[in-house]
């Protein structure tokens, strides 16, 4: 697939491979993916805000250059900016790709970071050189405007123009705790929340602090995702366990909509409001208790979201999206064009025939 | 209505993070006056200013307040504004009050005597400041609304964004774009349950209005802590659980003018 180098959430030419619950498979306009909802679904989106989690400064011990990428929160408390986990890059910036970027000096437990106003201090090495638990000095509320004032998004070199905190906010971003933007939520804009209404589809929100998709290191890749945190509001999870009663679908606007869902309602099939982690990885094999489809971004194939789509369809399946993304010069990474993909309720669906609407 | 025993029991549940708030421009005047007055009824509050001294000052003043540093009239300012708001605020904001103003030029002037770019400073503070801060925070705000708290965008007007005053042409077509902006925007996010309020505090004794009028009797005008007391009484009835939002009803209510 075309990587997409611009930094436009929305637009105007966003297309959306569809594929139903009874295995048609549409282009469409992604503007018009409201069409695709029916009256009782229930929509679920991450409402979480992007950190400007990369910060530029260097190793005091070495005086070497790092930037320092914070990429997960050490506990369930995951307000408190006092610490991260983070991955630590050497010299250069994200106009190289990730995994030709030089490592760092050799951190030890106890050195400590200078990254523009802020300081912290290596508290922990997490089984790798470069991944490390960071403390950081002062209060939450002066490492918040550090973090305002010095902290960039991470980005990777497939957009080569510098992000701004306005080009990775969705339009219903909220609580500042994601690494990366969770991009399927650019798709949304308030005219489509009003719309959703007027066709009786029901909007719900969940916070989940999405973590970076790439490290640049094999080993560390295979890692990811690293626990994320997530809340989910009592309303949020009544709308889930009356959505079957009410003969809706779950529909959810994003794979860590996916694993935070599928983490709360893991015991009883019954999603309770509160904090939780989520934990190891979703994929072919696992069986969906929630969610019943997916909006999603055009992943490809090897990554970890590509393979979160195992959970809703049979390899062969997925085969065909693949080619039929590829064939029709889809646009892949975080601001391209969607996917929105309906559970099978098969192991695989024999054929999928596809139907073209302009 | 009709609201299910165990609805009303998670909105219950959702209000016992107490009321959070941010406010623009409040080291001085009504801002200041709306600080004390949201945080002396309970509230947790953030605050926006452009000077550094000040903000520091306000905020040993008043320990536990949360006192950003920003310009709304810079774009480059809003969202690190926002991330501040919302992480120091524990990840959530329940009402919003755009109280930071520019008079235009100073000494007032006539239309014809006014520079474009102090037009422009007015309509970037008082218009296009508020417009970009409420969207950066309409996320959090509307999350606000669907957990059953409300929330409220307060957006501070005047009178001369109705009344044609000579020499006050600048700040009142931009308050007068606000109090317009504040209505429309209050219709079309009916449905999520966010309210929009544009509210004219009236003639105050502050430091905004003895920098256009200087020979005004300070004793002829209001006091900003009254002010904020009746706007923080408005917010409160705009709110769907106003009365149990955890804002204290006022302490003083029979102050004179």
């Amino acid at each position: 697939m075309i990587p997409e180098s611009r930094a436009i959430q929305r637009p105007p030419k966003a297309r959306l491979l569809a594929l139903d619950a009874e295995g048609q498979l549409r282009h469409i306009r992604r503007a018009d993916f409201v069409t695709l909802l029916r009256s009782w679904d229930l929509v679920i989106a991450n409402d979480a805000a992007t950190l400007p989690a990369s910060l530029r400064g260097f190793h005091v011990a070495s005086g070497g250059p790092i930037e320092v990428r914070l990429a997960g929160w050490p506990s369930a408390a995951f307000h408190d900016p006092r610490r991260f986990h983070a991955i630590v890059f050497g010299a250069g910036d994200y106009h190289q790709l990730t995994e030709d970027r030089p490592p760092p000096a050799v951190l030890r437990p106890g050195d400590r970071l200078a990254l523009g106003p802020l300081s912290a201090r290596i508290e922990a090495l997490l089984g790798h050189t470069r991944f490390a638990t960071l403390g950081f000095d002062g209060t939450p509320d002066a490492i918040w405007a550090d973090l305002a004032s010095h902290g960039r998004p991470i980005q990777y070199a497939h957009v080569q123009t510098p992000l701004a905190l306005w080009d990775v906010w969705t339009p219903i971003a909220g609580p500042p705790v994601a690494f990366e933007p969770p991009s399927a939520g650019f798709a949304l804009d308030w005219r489509s929340l009003a719309l959703m209404r007027s066709r009786g589809v029901r909007f719900a929100t969940l916070t989940h602090a999405a973590g970076i998709s790439s490290t640049g290191d094999p080993e560390l890749d295979r890692l990811l995702p690293f626990d994320e945190p997530y809340s989910i509001p009592a309303a949020t999870a009544n709308a889930v366990n009356a959505v079957r009663a009410d003969g809706g679908r779950v529909i959810a606007i994003g794979t860590t909509v996916v694993r935070a869902l599928e983490s709360a309602g893991s015991g009883d099939w019954i999603v309770r409001g509160g904090n939780g982690v989520a934990t190891g990885r979703i994929g072919a094999g696992t069986r969906l208790r929630i969610v019943d489809a997916i909006l999603t971004g055009t992943h490809e194939p090897g990554t970890r979201h590509h393979l979160l789509l195992g959970a809703f369809l049979g390899e062969m399946s997925l085969r065909q999206i693949d080619a039929e993304l590829v064939d029709n010069r889809y646009r892949t990474h975080e601001f391209g064009d969607s996917l929105f993909c309906a559970r099978c309720p098969f192991d695989e669906w024999p054929s999928i025939p596809i139907a073209r609407k302009e | 209505m009709g609201k299910s025993y165990n609805a009303q029991r998670e909105a219950l549940a959702s209000l016992e993070v107490p009321l959070r708030v941010a406010i623009t421009g409040g080291t001085a005047g009504l801002g200041l006056a709306l600080v004390r007055e949201f945080r002396d009824r309970g509230a947790e509050v953030a605050f926006v200013a452009r000077g550094r001294e000040r903000l520091e000052h306000v905020a040993r003043e008043l320990p536990g307040s949360h006192a950003i540093v920003g310009d709304l009239a810079r774009k480059e300012d809003i969202h690190p504004i926002a991330l501040q708001v919302i992480g120091s605020l524990g990840g959530g904001v329940d009402v919003l009050v755009n109280n930071a103003s520019s008079l235009g030029p100073v000494p007032l002037a006539l239309l014809a005597d006014t520079e474009c770019e102090e037009l422009e400073l007015a309509v970037a503070t008082n218009l296009i400041g508020p417009f970009r801060l409420s969207r950066a925070l309409l996320g959090a705000l509307s999350a606000s609304a669907r957990q059953g708290r409300g929330a409220v965008i307060l957006n501070v007007s005047s009178d001369a964004a109705i009344n044609p005053y000579p020499q006050w042409g600048a700040y009142g077509a931009s308050k007068a774009a606000l109090l317009h902006l504040s209505r429309i925007w209050d219709a079309e996010l009916i449905g999520e349950g966010v309210r929009v309020l544009a509210v004219d505090p009236g003639d105050m004794n502050t430091e905004l209005h003895a920098t256009a009028l200087p020979d005004a009797d300070p004793a002829s005008l209001k006091r900003p802590e009254t002010a904020a007391r009746e706007l923080v009484d408005a917010i409160a009835s705009a709110l769907p659980n106003g009365e149990l939002c955890g804002l204290r009803p006022g302490s003083d209510p029979a102050s004179p003018r």
